[in-house]
């Protein structure tokens, strides 16, 4: 037994994603894997999914699938995306469609339509099919890997979407909780190589109103803000670097690295942004303004340790 | 004695240098604290990435935090030495066929039978992996054929080429654009994803070229 669709439309950056594969920074890879993790966690979770299975991340670009053979259950759970599911009879639409929002589960049957596109807010979504969802892996995980495709890959028009041993699940709504809305204070910790830059820069970094510019991907986002100026010639070996670094050009522009970014580079890294505020970060738009607040390692960890723990009693709790 | 220095990355990882210039005596002081944690790792640990000159070690922030992990690495960096793998030299075949050979010969004045020969006498160490998934930076490449990178980038590289530039050596593993120059290709296959070892080098190896004819 298994559910069909068949992609009719796919925007931009729209890629199988799950878990990620962590632990293979030292081999270049970079963990991947959903950018908000917890809203996919969600999305899994609501339709008994494990909370890292397979799903689809869907960009502002939007999706659009014809259900072929069904049905099947799905929920959606990321921003605030809307999600149109209407019968579908030779190309036009029937009445007595649904029409709902992010946060939901709901049940496609053949020869439906289904529409997410962008919403209100947030920059991306998962789409989770109750069962398992066909995806090619790739070291042990269907995260597509944005520059290579490797994994799942890319979701794009004309593509087939298999799910095995597809379920139903009784439709609800998920209480979208405020941890998971866009967060426009960024806690980071100083470094590792602050000592680039003056006081004033870092004083800036921290004043400043930033945004995130149009130059954003799966590897990360350029930000648009003051110009930090190194104090020297920058003028480095290669090093680590990290999900949520945010380097800086040599020509003073702030990138804060993100899911698929490289495991090494030579530009300083002026902060690096908790782990536990990145998928609340991802949910910001292109032009949305955010601040950058710095605290000790000591209160970053604890910060974490409080934000892991509610958004796991959270999961195991609906 | 300035190093060890213990950076803060984050709620989860500690960047630790043990110098700030490349050279052989500081890469092999990472590699034997990289080879230390992998043989006795600490409660909480998640994995260590390391580069030339430094080490990020990355750790689970409900097990441990940054305090306990200094400690379990000063620990480490005061104890012996974990001996070194005795059988990891890679060998790596190579077809020198590349497009950028006769360019390589004529800006460093040699024949291109002297820059293939140049090449194969390389003593390769893999420093650091960077860029894309498996592209690890073999140090090594001798001063007759150290050019500094191209202008511009080539795009659609195929997955196996053999690229130099300063100083440095990769076999690439996907088709990604470089910079470098383009002296062969290698069949050997360098990552496995289907495979138990998935790559065939780990940070630290010596590597070793052989001329193939194809």
């Amino acid at each position: 037994m298994t559910a069909r669709m068949i992609v009719r439309f796919a925007g931009p950056h729209v890629s199988v994603q799950d878990g990620g594969r962590p632990g293979l920074a030292r081999f270049g890879v970079p963990t991947s894997g959903a950018m908000d993790r917890l809203a996919m966690a969600a999305a899994n979770t609501a339709v008994g999914n494990d909370p890292g299975a397979a799903c689809i991340e869907i960009s502002l670009g939007g999706l659009q699938l014809d259900c072929l053979e069904g049905p099947v259950s799905f929920a959606v759970a990321g921003g605030g995306f809307i999600v149109e599911h209407t019968a579908q009879t030779g190309g036009a639409q029937k009445e007595g469609g649904q029409k709902g929002g992010s946060w939901q589960v709901t049940t496609l049957q053949a020869g439906e339509r289904l529409v997410i596109r962008r919403g209100p807010w947030g920059a991306w979504c998962y789409l989770a099919f109750a069962g398992k969802m066909a995806a090619t892996e790739w070291l042990g995980s269907a995260a597509t890997h944005s520059q290579s495709g490797l994994g799942g890959g890319q979701v794009v028009s004309g593509a087939e979407i298999t799910v095995f041993e597809p379920r139903l699940v009784e439709g609800r709504v998920i209480p979208c909780p405020a941890f998971a809305r866009p967060m426009t204070e960024l806690r980071a910790t100083l470094g590792p190589q602050d000592r680039f830059f003056a006081p004033d820069q870092i004083a800036l970094l921290e004043a400043a109103v930033w945004r995130l510019s149009g130059a954003y991907d799966r590897m990360g986002v350029r930000l648009t803000g003051p110009l930090l100026v190194p104090r020297a010639r920058l003028d480095m070996p290669s090093e680590p670097v990290a999900r949520g670094s945010v380097q800086v050009a040599g020509d003073g522009v702030a990138t804060v690295l993100l899911a698929d970014h490289q495991t090494t580079g030579g530009y300083p890294k002026i902060v690096t942004v908790l782990d536990s505020d990145l998928d609340r970060f991802a949910q910001l738009r292109p032009g949305d303004a955010f601040r950058f607040r710095l605290v000790t390692p000591l209160a970053g960890l604890n910060q974490s340790r409080m934000m892991r723990t509610m958004r796991a009693r959270w999961l195991e709790g609906r | 004695m300035k190093w060890p220095i213990f950076r803060p990355v984050a709620e989860h990882g500690l960047l630790v240098e043990l110098g700030d210039r490349i050279d052989p005596l500081t890469h092999a002081a990472v590699l034997a604290l990289d080879r230390a944690l992998a043989a006795r790792p600490f409660s909480g640990f998640a994995e260590a990435v390391p580069a030339y000159v430094n080490l990020l070690v990355r750790f689970d922030p409900l097990i441990t935090d940054h305090r306990a992990v200094e400690t379990a690495l000063r620990a480490l960096l005061r104890a012996p030495d974990t001996p070194v793998d005795a059988k990891a030299v890679r060998r790596v075949d190579v077809v020198y066929d590349g497009p950028d050979l006769d360019e390589v010969a004529r800006r460093t004045g040699l024949s291109p039978e002297a820059v293939i020969a140049a090449h194969l006498g390389g003593s390769y160490q893999v420093a650091l992996y960077g860029f894309a998934p498996g592209y690890a930076y073999l140090s090594g490449v001798p001063q007759e054929i150290a050019l500094p990178r191209k202008e511009a980038a080539l795009r659609g590289v195929p997955a196996g080429s053999v690229i130099i530039a300063a100083g440095q050596c990769i076999v690439t593993t996907l088709t990604m654009p470089t910079g470098w120059w383009i002296i062969g290709h290698s069949p050997t296959v360098i990552l496995d994803a289907q495979g138990a070892r998935p790559f065939l080098f780990d940070v630290g190896d010596r590597v070793e070229f052989r001329r193939v004819a194809s």
